[in-house]
């Protein structure tokens, strides 16, 4: 399909954002596409923040039966598609490095596609693009990940059966804009749903058991756990801080209508893990994670503690990062039910108690580090080290008014902020331009290849066939080497770079 | 009018020769540039970075992600001139103790801006510590040298300038042989925009250096290609790599994240050491954090095809070496009884010999040498280029 860029003035400038996006470096998909309507998930209530789970899915519908490859259907699409993989096995590890794509198994008589790693591959979905649905699946017996993501905005990821993926189930990385809900996962050797180093996203109603933690938000903003179901694993719910990460905070985390119940598993994380070092029993930790609201959560039956309050010094295995702010400031234990918590503690909260003649682990403990906490009716709750916790009114932090955690406009994959279609095209044109054809070109003297100036006196006014020329270059000159195709630049931003070429006057000022 | 991948200087060694003997050269013969290097766009006289990578957002704006994410930030704000001059500096054995070691000598632009070498050997001819670290793509890093114990490039080159076995001068014998030379006061007359009759300083020496190592671009590559959208620039074999790469069953890219392939931490990984060499603390020395013991800052891995040997101290030959290192296992080449806080990605990943050799082969399309800066002719002092080490 012949792309054109349009300028259509009554749009948004995230949708511009988008548009511009997909025109100038959104692959190359060559077949007209057929227009489909995706029928919405109907677990998917559209309560979150409105920019997720319609994800452009106005393309072509590929579709995936037993025996064929999903990694073929996601090579030949193109940005807008979707995938439908029917029931049936898969062995595959499906990477997705294009933006736009919808993968949604298609479940019939309670039939799943099942992707199944049969513990030989890592991971079964890889994605880095922007706008990924990955939803309905089965996924089992994968070394690696379940789903992986890394970078990749406007994520959704649902309905998906995990069970033995391996280190993580659902991990998205780097994210800006996410929604994980309605997924069962179980038998995770780490986290069976992992948010690390993101921000804006919801995690809910998941069900996540059988795993060392359930759910974990590492080093990560802005987040939403709400009526997730986490029970008998080694932890529940986790939100903290890892030392030696690069994006070193975790804040604005609200943990609220969630089941945290008999997270008493046996702890099988991997030797030197995070996670191995979390004591069984633990219905949630918070460790040096900031503005945490704990709200409306039925803790019970987990017999270490129901919920710890701690700094990174409980990390005991892991080399210190100066650079990461230590205490957990600014935590707020609204109203909650907790019982059946402390039945058996274990290791250094066991010691703990002990001073205070307790054999019973606490609903709520405190290592002491960190500032500005409070709680309400704490008088409820078998508690230790919340002296310095204030009483948190029931005004000050509602969480009523807050759906979710996600954008109302999507995250936007580029970052240019241009007025017209002619400002966006010259900030691209001058990023190609310098940051690739310097290397051979400059503007009045030849290095490798001509000058800019007998380029221009070449081609004028007609930027098209420099761009075709950039494409496809052949041997014109006597005594220089020939030129290699740039044709991995989208035929958007070779255009840019053909009209900055012809018009650049090499002047000292922007 | 000279210009940047094109300087021509009018020397020869036969002018050379006669220049040292009579120290009389001319500073026209050594024009700086009045266009900035390659990746670079002159605005009002100072070289402003621009790459497509600045399309990309990134999170937090750390410079941490995937395929499509930006960089970042880069140290920049350097003239064109102040650049060129970096690089006749940056040639020069003027600045050792004894005219015979460049800072190309161990960062040499045709090995990768390393040296091959596992340790590096400087004017004292003992091999040093540690490995070189390339110098590729060295203005996004906020940390420098292998113990990340320094936080600017100015910090950083006050490291070898002055070290005994390294190049072996001090501040009073480098200003001394700077200032002695007509040619240079010229230059950084003209670089900084002062009278030629003011003394060079060693700020001046330095922001002049920093500005070279920043202009050390590798950002075009086969690999960015395909991170820019173009699905066939990469192999099977390379894709699968990249797979492996990036799985977290290898999990190389946690630590070596696109699209630096650093995250810029400190990592104890557990690497062996030169065989009778004690632990290299790394990291716990400057911090004198035990738990950073054997502590390293990431390496990019930009290049990384072109840098052999590996390591802090070059203990592997190969990239096939180093993913056997990873595969054998948490720990598997630490002494019993030393214990280090190894990082919890360094697990028992039990890679295939093919998943290796594909991550060596994906590691092979991050390899960009064009916009690889011109090695002078001649330098400044007459002495020779890189201290006579480049081939």
């Amino acid at each position: 399909m012949e792309r054109h860029l349009k300028w259509i003035v009554p749009v948004g400038t995230a949708a511009l954002g988008l548009l511009f996006g997909a025109l100038i470096f959104g692959g190359g998909g060559s077949d007209p596409h057929e227009e489909v309507m995706v029928a919405a998930n109907p677990l998917f209530s559209g309560g979150a923040g409105g920019s997720l789970g319609s994800t452009a899915a106005t393309g072509t519908r590929h579709e995936v039966h037993n025996g064929e490859s999903i990694q073929a259907a996601v090579t030949a699409a193109s940005a807008g598609d979707v995938i439908a993989v029917y029931p049936g096995t898969y062995h595959e590890t499906v990477y997705i490095d294009k933006s736009s794509i919808t993968m949604t198994g298609v479940i019939r008589e309670g039939k799943y596609p099942t992707l199944d790693g049969e513990k030989k591959l890592n991971d079964a979905f890889l994605y880095s693009g922007d706008n990924i649905t990955i939803e309905n699946f089965k996924i089992i017996n994968y070394k690696g990940n379940g789903v992986m993501g890394q970078a990749g905005n406007n994520f959704v990821i649902r309905n998906n059966l995990i069970h033995d993926a391996g280190v993580y189930g659902i991990f998205p990385e780097f994210g800006k804009n996410g929604l994980v809900e309605h997924n069962v996962l179980s038998g995770i050797e780490d986290a069976a749903i992992y948010i690390g180093m993101s921000d804006n996203v919801d995690v809910r109603h998941n069900k996540v058991y059988d795993s060392v933690a359930g759910i974990e938000i590492e080093n990560s903003r802005h987040a939403l756990v709400e009526g997730n179901y986490a029970y008998n694993n080694t932890g529940g719910i986790l939100v903290f801080i890892t030392p030696g990460l690069p994006i070193k905070t975790t804040y604005d985390v609200i943990v609220r209508n969630n089941f945290v119940l008999n997270n008493n598993h046996e702890n099988f994380g991997a030797p030197g893990s995070i996670v191995s070092g979390i004591p069984a029993g633990t219905g949630m930790l918070i460790m040096a994670a900031d503005d945490v609201v704990i709200e409306n959560n039925i803790i019970a039956g987990n017999d270490n503690a129901g919920l710890i309050v701690t700094d990174i010094s409980s990390v005991t295995n892991v080399a210190s990062d100066p650079e990461s702010e230590p205490n957990p400031d600014r935590v707020r234990i609204l109203e909650n039910v907790m019982f059946s918590n402390g039945n058996n503690p274990i290791g250094e909260l066991k010691a703990l108690m002990l001073t205070q003649l307790e054999t019973k682990g606490p609903d709520i403990v405190d290592t002491g580090a960190g500032s500005d906490k409070c709680v309400m009716n704490g008088a409820r709750y078998r508690s230790f080290g919340l002296g310095s916790y204030r009483v948190c009114r029931a005004d000050e932090f509602s969480t009523a008014s807050i759906v979710s955690m996600t954008l109302s406009e999507p995250a936007e994959p580029f970052v240019i902020a241009a007025d017209t279609q002619e400002g966006y095209e010259r900030i691209v044109g001058e990023r190609a331009y310098y940051g690739v054809c310097t290397g051979c070109h400059a503007y009045g003297v030849r290095l490798i290849g001509p000058p800019i100036t007998e380029i221009q006196a070449i081609y004028e006014d007609n930027p098209e066939a420099l761009a075709d020329y950039i494409a496809d270059p052949v041997k014109v000159r006597e005594n220089f080497p020939e030129m290699p195709p740039q044709d991995y630049l989208s035929e958007e931003t070779r255009l840019a770079v053909a009209k900055y070429i012809l018009t650049t006057t090499n002047t000292d000022k922007r | 009018m000279l210009r940047w991948l094109g300087v021509v200087t009018k020397f020869t060694a036969l002018t050379a020769l006669v220049l040292i003997a009579f120290g009389t050269a001319q500073a026209e013969e050594f024009s700086l540039s009045q266009d900035c290097p390659p990746s670079f766009q002159k605005v009002e006289g100072i070289c402003a970075f621009r790459s497509l990578y600045q399309l990309y957002p990134s999170l937090e704006n750390q410079g941490v992600g995937g395929l499509k994410t930006g960089l970042p930030p880069i140290r920049e704000g350097f003239s064109p001139q102040q650049i060129d001059l970096g690089r006749y500096l940056f040639f020069d054995p003027l600045l050792s103790g004894d005219g015979t070691v460049a800072c190309a000598s161990c960062h040499d632009p045709d090995k990768g801006f390393s040296d091959g070498r596992a340790r590096s050997v400087g004017i004292s001819g003992v091999p040093v510590k540690r490995s070189a670290p390339t110098l590729w793509n060295v203005g996004f890093l906020k940390r420098l040298f292998w113990d990340a114990r320094a936080d600017s490039l100015e910090a950083q080159m006050e490291g070898p300038l002055y070290d005994a076995n390294e190049m072996g001068t001090t501040k009073e014998a480098l200003l001394a042989a700077l200032n002695n030379q007509e040619i240079y006061r010229e230059l950084f007359a003209e670089a900084f925009g002062r009278s030629v009759t003011g003394d060079i300083t060693l700020e001046e020496i330095y922001l002049a250096i920093a500005g070279f190592e920043t202009s050390l671009i590798s950002l075009n590559s086969r690999y960015d290609y395909y991170a820019h959208g173009q699905a066939n620039a990469l192999s099977d074999e390379e894709i699968e790599g990249l797979n492996v790469f990036r799985s977290f069953v290898a999990r190389c890219a946690e630590c070596h994240t696109p699209p630096l392939f650093t995250n810029q931490q400190i990592a104890v990984i557990g690497t062996p050491e030169p065989e009778e060499a004690p632990r290299d603390i790394g990291a716990e020395g400057p911090t004198q954090d035990p738990t950073l013991k054997g502590g390293f800052k990431v390496p990019s891995l930009r290049n990384v095809a072109l840098t052999a040997p590996y390591m802090h101290s070059g203990r592997f030959e190969t990239l096939e070496e180093v993913g056997d290192f990873y595969t054998k296992g948490r720990g598997h080449a630490v002494p019993d009884g030393e214990e280090l806080y190894l990082h919890w990605h360094i697990w028992e990943p039990q890679l295939r010999p093919e998943e290796i050799k594909s991550v060596a082969a994906f590691l092979q399309t991050l390899t960009d040498e064009s916009m690889k800066p011109k090695t002078p002719d001649a330098v400044p002092s007459g002495l020779s280029v890189g201290g006579g080490a480049l081939d």
